[in-house]
């Protein structure tokens, strides 16, 4: 078990948080992209609300300009190459000072909850091999390889 | 994919030993739960105990009892003291041929894969899907990239 499981609130992304998740992915990635925040807000924080879900983390006596302790993203994706809908987790980040304190943890389940109550029964998402943290993240909320195999091809 | 046999009980020893990590266990009492020879598993805890992973206690109840951190050390960490993993450093018959580099870089691939799988699974999480049972309801066939 863990020593300090911050008491933190998790809740959908707001207008006023998108500066705070553009300042914390640019931390966690150093790459700053906020024309792709803005677009992604647009698209997932504020339409189809019932199949996307754009969850953020902050410390339960948050004030408003407390930063986040972190983010996940996803959608319910139907048909995809055959696929029946499930769940799909495209962004996930923890304030790098803040890690190994559950907030990812929290985070995944409360996604997984929006999931199931959309009436999804499985969830896929997908990591760089090389990119170990983030895959024994995944692994330890018990995900495994999935029954697809990523391609892809260098267009010259 | 296949392992060594003492890859195999290296991990079945981590495994038990880690599953009560204050608990101490003879080479014995190991090899009895899962049929193995206490022969070839004493010479395995040797390499574990060598490596930090397990830690030999002394005494008329002497045994193992584990020493590294379940939700750190993963499949990959354990594998790799017992053999190195997939092709590397190891030769391929043709490989200064074109078509000897084009079958290095697919058996890459491969490598690469089990390399991801074995180094991303900690033993606690292994412990979590000893515990699982697999779902009853069999994953649908996919149809072909492509077709909707
Ligand atoms: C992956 C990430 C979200 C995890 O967030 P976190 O809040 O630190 O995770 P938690 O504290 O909830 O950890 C839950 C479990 O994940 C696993 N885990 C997390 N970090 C780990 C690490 N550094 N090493 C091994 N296991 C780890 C552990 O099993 C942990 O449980 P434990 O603390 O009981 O051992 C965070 O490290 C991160 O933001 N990484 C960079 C961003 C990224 O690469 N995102 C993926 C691309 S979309």
């Amino acid at each position: 078990m863990r020593v300090t499981d911050t008491p933190i609130r998790i809740r959908r992304v707001k207008a006023s948080d998108v500066a705070k998740v553009i300042a914390l992915d640019a931390r966690v990635t150093g790459l700053p992209k906020s024309t792709y925040w803005r677009d992604l807000f647009a698209r997932f924080g504020r339409r189809r609300l019932a199949e996307r879900f754009f969850l953020v983390a902050e410390p339960d006596a948050a004030a408003a300009r407390t930063p986040l302790l972190g983010f996940i993203i996803g959608e319910v994706r139907a048909w995809e190459f055959g696929s029946a809908p499930c769940g799909w987790v495209f962004g996930l980040a923890v304030d790098p000072d803040r890690r190994l304190e559950g907030v990812g943890e929290k985070l995944f389940e409360a996604i997984s909850a929006e999931f199931r109550k959309a009436g999804m029964d499985k969830m896929r998402t997908m990591v760089a091999r090389d990119n170990l943290l983030p895959l024994r993240f995944f692994r330890g909320e018990g995900m495994m390889a999935g029954p697809y195999i990523q391609l892809e091809k260098d267009l010259e | 994919m296949k392992l060594q046999v003492s890859s195999q009980l290296a991990i079945f020893a981590v495994l038990e030993l880690s599953a009560a990590p204050e608990r101490q266990l003879s080479v014995a009492e190991i090899g009895e739960k899962y049929g193995i020879s206490s022969h070839h598993l004493a010479k395995v805890m040797h390499v574990l105990g060598r490596a930090g992973v397990v830690r030999a206690v002394r005494g008329a109840h002497g045994g193992y009892q584990f020493s590294g951190n379940p939700r750190r050390v993963t499949l990959l960490d354990v594998i790799q003291l017992f053999e190195p993993l997939g092709a590397d450093g190891e030769t391929l018959v043709g490989e200064a041929t074109e078509e000897g580099r084009a079958l290095r870089r697919v058996l890459g691939e491969v490598d690469d894969i089990a390399r991801a799988t074995l180094g991303s699974i900690t033993l606690a999480t292994m412990h979590k899907i000893v515990e699982r049972k697999p779902p009853a309801r069999p994953e649908r066939k996919a149809a072909h990239a492509g077709r909707r």
